[in-house]
């Protein structure tokens, strides 16, 4: 095995294994969207009225369509989780010894990002399977043709992620990312209502709301689920990868980047 | 084969000044010790040494590779000990050493293999399957210096290692490095203490960014003790 392929695996790994250290955190991220799911969602119903739009041939219910908004919530939640801990590693260190290695930067933070993401569609997967205990299913075929949906939403999330750790200074700043970032995306975006009804109450926030990229990432799951294609919301959500990505690159790169500028 | 090499590093934060026109050459083989009290600059040295930071100004050479035009190579070569502890405290010895393994690009037998040779080179063997949270501070520092040496590197770093540890420790990993210097490894070790520097080291004497000596801790030294000499180096100009 060449050494970039070792050290994928070893990465991968060693997000794999920090992940089942950390029980905790999958219950955390597994009870947050059940909450929303089976308790948000179902005081809502009555109150949401739902067209038929794509990729629904029917009407469907609130669950129903709240539930790739839900699987875009773990992404995006983990992605913050794992910049999270991107910040935690350089303050306590462990961020150096990825950072010296004798390969380039760009290729050891792919691999932390394909790492996080690979355990952040474990996730998925789990909240869908439960999802399907309380009789709310998808599609059978929608299980496979989702992967990729949800591998490249979370190496979006995952890379704004990267890009953050790349700018926070210390771990207590944090708590501005969850509301300057997590509430902001997630709110103004498809996961609770379909941009049509956000339009009825304010063109603004709707046009807000096409251009997050968490918008497209949801969208794309939603399609995926329902072996539907959408390439509009591809097309967003891989420009925001590289976006993100390039930008984090940057952050990191030890002649230009914020962490060359640091103390 | 030369060991390191610093050519005229200048660096700064925004307006401070963190290190000014260093210059030093560390023989192949040789423990230097990089002695300078806190806040001289040993860390941002540290840090441009290991790429963490790049100067604008100044070139570094490690075992012949230039860190600029090739830094692969020059990593490659460099086996670091960073102040911090930087083990996974949930992994064992083993898992930590094997995940580093692969970040040099070691894989199966030949990471094994490395593994159990540098564990028993620093006795650590009968610690492998521990979890580095159980090991005290010692074994962990003695399993950080395995670590760096897993890819047989000509040059190791070492960044204030003995900080946290008591006596006894600090003298045995002081002992260590030593060791791996008359093995031929080339070793910069920075403390702010004077009593880990025997007289025949190599020593470089950093004081606010500038180097302010280079020689053997013996002549440097003179007629009076290192840590007088230090001390009065240092404390003359503070």
């Amino acid at each position: 095995m060449n050494a970039y392929l070792t050290s994928l695996s070893a990465i991968v790994l060693r997000e794999g294994l920090r992940f089942v250290h950390q029980r905790e955190r999958f219950v955390a991220a597994l009870v947050r969207p059940l909450v929303w799911l089976l308790v948000f969602a179902a005081g809502f119903r009555a109150a949401l009225g739902l067209s038929i739009i794509p990729p629904y041939q029917t009407y469907i219910t609130y669950e129903t369509y709240i539930v790739p908004g839900l699987c875009g919530m773990i992404l995006l939640f983990n992605g913050m989780q794992s910049s999270l801990s991107l910040v935690y590693d350089r303050e306590m260190g462990s961020i150096k010894l990825l950072l010296t290695a004798p390969l380039p930067r760009g290729w050891l933070l792919f691999c932390k990002l394909l790492g996080s993401t690979m355990i952040s569609v474990l996730q998925v997967y789990a909240f869908l399977a439960i999802a399907a205990l309380f009789d709310v299913r998808m599609p059978g075929w929608g299980y496979v043709t989702v992967l990729p949906a949800l591998i490249i939403a979370g190496l979006m999330l995952g890379s704004l992620g990267l890009l953050l750790s790349s700018f926070i200074k210390q771990l207590e700043n944090f708590a501005g990312v969850m509301n300057f970032v997590i509430f902001p995306m997630f709110f103004l975006s498809s996961a609770l209502y379909p941009l049509w009804k956000m339009a009825e109450s304010s063109e603004l926030l709707h046009d807000i709301c096409a251009v997050n990229p968490f918008t497209h990432a949801v969208e794309l799951i939603r399609f995926a689920l329902y072996a539907d294609w959408n390439g509009m919301a591809l097309l967003w959500t891989v420009l925001a990868t590289v976006v993100f990505g390039v930008v984090a690159l940057i952050g990191y790169d030890p002649a230009r980047g914020r962490i060359a500028r640091r103390g | 084969m030369t060991g390191l090499e610093a050519t005229g590093l200048t660096y700064s934060y925004g307006h401070k000044t963190a290190l000014k026109d260093v210059s030093f050459d560390v023989p192949a083989g040789a423990f230097c010790a990089l002695l300078g009290p806190n806040g001289a600059g040993k860390s941002t040295l540290f840090n441009l040494l290991t790429r963490l930071f790049v100067a604008p100004e100044g070139r570094i050479v490690i075992a012949g590779h230039d860190l600029r035009s090739n830094p692969h190579a020059a990593l490659a070569a460099l086996g670091i000990v960073f102040q911090q502890t930087t083990l996974d405290l949930d992994l064992t010895v083993q898992q930590n050493l094997r995940y580093f393994a692969a970040l040099h690009g070691l894989s199966g037998r030949l990471a094994r293999t490395r593994i159990d040779a540098t564990l028993d080179q620093l006795n650590m063997r009968e610690r492998a399957g521990e979890k580095a949270r159980a090991l005290n501070g010692g074994h962990r520092r003695r399993t950080e210096i395995a670590r760096a040496l897993l890819h047989d590197p000509s040059v190791l770093l070492l960044d204030e290692p003995t900080v946290g540890l008591d006596a006894a420790a600090r003298a045995s990993i002081t002992d260590d490095a030593h060791m791996l210097a008359a093995r031929g490894k080339t070793i910069l070790w920075a403390t702010h203490l004077t009593d880990e520097v025997q007289p025949d080291d190599a020593l470089i004497i950093l004081h606010r960014a500038r180097v302010l000596a280079t020689g053997t801790a013996r002549d440097i030294a003179g007629d009076q003790s290192l840590k007088d000499r230090f001390l009065h180096m240092t404390g003359a100009e503070a």
